[in-house]
């Protein structure tokens, strides 16, 4: 098997040295060449009945569009992937292929998978700096309003869906700026924030109407949003709501939650402070709690950001970090230390109320729990100091009552998440349907935009054909 | 973008007025609500409640003291400039109910706060008395706005210019004596709330104060304006800004407050002293 991969091996994208990169905000990966981008292409199989298709959320005609590119044709390549995802680039960039579509190819059963994440994102960026800016067909004009309230990646594809099928649509986004945790989440050198611009800017040519600062629930409210003219309305507001450790001195300056952070460092660009006006605390000793890939970019920016040392400190093990292989791996290239199976138990301060360090325990993992994950149990006596200036608390995040407590006739769950209606997003309240983290709590980008493909198709049959 | 239609300078230029367009936003503001304010692509966002709304002109009113490179910039911003971004109302509105004699407090820029819930407070048939200070008569806001939203309103200086010579809490606590006060509302700076709320403690009176911490999205998103109140944590944004004065942690806050504070005044030398060289 070793053989035949190497025969046919992956072509591998170039990415920056780790050494160099590790204090720079360019994106890591720097691109495929349009001739690695064919020779990649020409591994693909062409099976048949793709197998890769079916692990997409999205259903992105995979062969179809490998096919495009080892014909050269990339023009037509990145028309056939929009007809099945408005977000091309962003994929690419950000999906969890290794579960999805590269998880499933068959190549990928006797060698490394085809890069099907690479090539996507090829697509998308030979287009944005080579391509022809046409657009594709839009179906004639429906005369339905369409309020999609949000603009991460669910409401992006809810409105770049609804569009082409005809109706009107607004998206209504609470930041100055579109693009929801693709913008304020995700840092600049793992998703550049002018390909999110250009992104939006693509829905906005399509004729989606984007109006910022308008926080639902507050400016104004769902009833209102009817009230105004809406035909149907889309809620995906993201979770929101960051969670807090709970333990002593939680409060001490230098303890910030992950969504502080990372939108001061790359919704408000405070990296670049004080050539912006916002600041950002400059750690030098930084831990970063949790093992997610919101730890990981939060940590990788703590790094980039002149950290003399940054550690993640997780409970459990290596194998229960939630984050992607390649995040991991990343940051672990990058000089980000693993500090696992240790919990916190405190912070220490000083007499400002600044953070200066944090007492852990070495755990050892027990019986499994309820998530069926090995229960990290302490272990007597393995008190140790940690030194620290900035702790960054990144242990996931619950809902954001914000909209939904203003919304009684919207049910919740006992978390505090829209319950919504399989395979459709619609939820109790008669013309709102929901989708991404504000239904599922904190999940990934392209499940967001699977959500919203399923809410997108309920609500044009709801306007075509009725509730 | 939202224009600014009314600029006025009190307090020899250290507090600014504007009234903005942002017919959305003073639809549905209450008193004690806050919006969020920016100024240019590049901008901090900032924390401000509202001092006054108009929904038949669609405009709000903010009064703000000049501190740091964000409220310079916008200090700079004249009748007809916008601000680039203007987000609200956020925040709980103030409990508003008919008590009795009620005090109000006032410090500061906190003056400007404190005047609608002043007026709100006389509106709906409370005795209201109020008390505003400054360090100096030149720095003191809004006196007359004050006196029409109040049945008795007592000035304070610090230097003894006008009005009392001493603290706001002194003649707050004759009142307090004369007993029957039902309810006190504190807004100004963290030190006087706390100096307040210690009194009011010892006389057993409720007594409400509106926060301001250092906060980025202002819809419970960040956690960066998190107060500890009667021993657990708040986030201002969403569960504020007003909290019942007894049980603030104050001296956590002021600490919390202090968190940029190099920062910013390196941010706003550098940026005063470029702009003045040109």
């Amino acid at each position: 098997m070793a053989e035949k991969a190497k025969k046919n091996p992956r072509v591998a994208m170039p990415e920056q040295d780790p050494q160099v990169r590790a204090r720079n905000f360019l994106e890591v990966p720097t691109g495929y060449t349009p001739k690695m981008a064919q020779e990649e292409a020409a591994r693909c199989l062409q099976c048949k009945k793709p197998a890769c298709v079916a692990g997409c959320p999205v259903e992105v005609d995979i062969p179809g569009f490998i096919d495009l590119i080892s014909q050269g044709d990339i023009t037509a390549a990145i028309r056939n992937l929009w007809t099945k995802n408005a977000l091309p680039a962003v994929c690419g960039r950000v999906c969890p292929q290794e579960i999805q579509c590269e998880g499933k190819c068959i190549v990928g059963k006797k060698g490394e998978p085809v890069a099907i994440g690479n090539l996507e994102r090829f697509c998308a960026d030979y287009e944005r700096e080579n391509g022809t800016g046409e657009l594709p067909p839009k179906a004639e004009a429906t005369g339905k309003k369409v309020a999609v309230v949000g603009s991460g990646p669910s409401g992006l594809t809810v409105a770049g869906d609804l569009i082409l099928k005809g109706h009107d649509v607004t998206i209504l986004e609470a930041f100055h700026k579109p693009g929801g945790v693709l913008v304020y989440g995700i840092p600049e050198f793992r998703l550049p924030k002018d390909i999110v611009a250009q992104e939006v800017n693509f829905l906005e040519r399509l004729g989606v109407k984007l109006e910022c600062n308008a926080v639902v629930g507050r400016t104004v409210s769902l009833d209102e949003l009817f009230e105004e003219g809406y035909d149907a309305i889309y809620v995906g507001v993201g979770a929101g709501l960051p969670r807090f450790m709970n333990l002593p001195g939680e409060n001490l300056v230098g303890i910030l939650s992950a969504n502080e952070y990372l939108t001061r460092a790359n919704l408000m660009k405070a990296y670049k402070f004080p050539e912006v006006d916002t600041p950002i605390p400059m750690g030098k000793n930084v831990v970063v709690l949790g093992a997610g890939n919101v730890a990981m970019d939060a940590a990788r920016t703590a790094m980039r950001l002149g950290a003399e040392n940054v550690r993640v400190v997780y409970r459990r093990s290596r194998e229960e970090m939630p984050a992607r292989q390649a995040e991991i791996h990343h940051a672990e290239e990058e000089g980000i230390e693993m500090y696992l199976l240790t919990n916190p138990t405190q912070y220490l301060g000083n007499e400002k109320g600044r953070l200066t360090g944090m007492e852990c325990l070495k755990m050892e993992l027990g019986e499994p729990d309820d998530s069926g994950r090995r229960r990290p149990v302490p272990i007597e006596g393995s008190e140790f100091h940690l030194e620290c200036d900035l702790c960054i608390v990144a242990v996931g995040s619950g809902a954001n009552p914000l909209l939904t407590s203003e919304t009684p006739d919207m049910k919740l769950n006992q978390w505090g998440y829209v319950m919504t209606e399989e395979h459709s997003g619609k939820t109790t309240k008669k013309g709102v349907w929901a989708g991404g983290d504000i239904v599922t709590g904190a999940a990934t980008v392209i499940l967001a935009m699977g959500a919203g493909r399923e809410a997108a198709n309920s609500i044009h049959d709801y306007l075509t054909l009725g509730w | 973008m939202f224009k600014i239609v009314r600029r006025e300078e009190m307090a020899e230029g250290t507090v600014i007025l504007n009234e903005i367009e942002a017919p959305a936003i003073a639809k549905k503001a209450l008193p004690g609500q806050f919006v969020i304010l920016k100024a240019g692509e590049d901008g901090e966002r900032i924390p401000l409640t509202m001092a006054y709304t108009d929904k038949d002109n669609g405009t709000i009113t903010i009064i703000y003291m000049v501190v740091g490179k964000s409220t310079e910039l916008f200090k700079e911003l004249q009748v007809g400039d916008s601000f680039t971004d203007v987000i609200g109302p956020l925040g709980k509105a103030t409990h508003l109910e008919k008590l009795g004699k009620v005090i109000c407090v006032g410090g500061g820029t906190g003056v400007a706060v404190l005047h609608p819930i002043t007026r709100a407070m006389k509106e709906i048939g409370n005795d209201v008395t109020c008390i505003i200070g400054a360090r100096t008569k030149d720095l003191l806001i809004l006196e007359e706005q004050m006196t029409e939203a109040s049945h008795d309103l007592r000035v304070c200086t610090d230097d003894g210019s006008y009005g009392h010579h001493g603290f706001v809490t002194d003649v707050m606590k004759e009142v307090l004596e004369q007993g029957d006060v039902k309810q006190v509302v504190a807004i100004g700076p963290v030190p006087m709330m706390k100096a307040v709320s210690n009194i009011t403690k010892e006389f057993n009176v409720p007594t409400l104060v509106s926060l301001n911490p250092i906060m980025v999205d202002g819809t419970g998103m960040c956690g960066g304006c998190r107060v500890s109140v009667a021993g657990e944590t708040k986030f201002a944004c969403v569960d504020g800004p007003e909290f019942d004065g007894h049980q603030v942690d104050y001296d956590e806050l002021m600490l919390r407050l202090q968190a940029y504070l190099e920062d910013e005044k390196k941010c706003h030398n550098d940026y005063c002293t470029i702009r003045d060289a040109q």
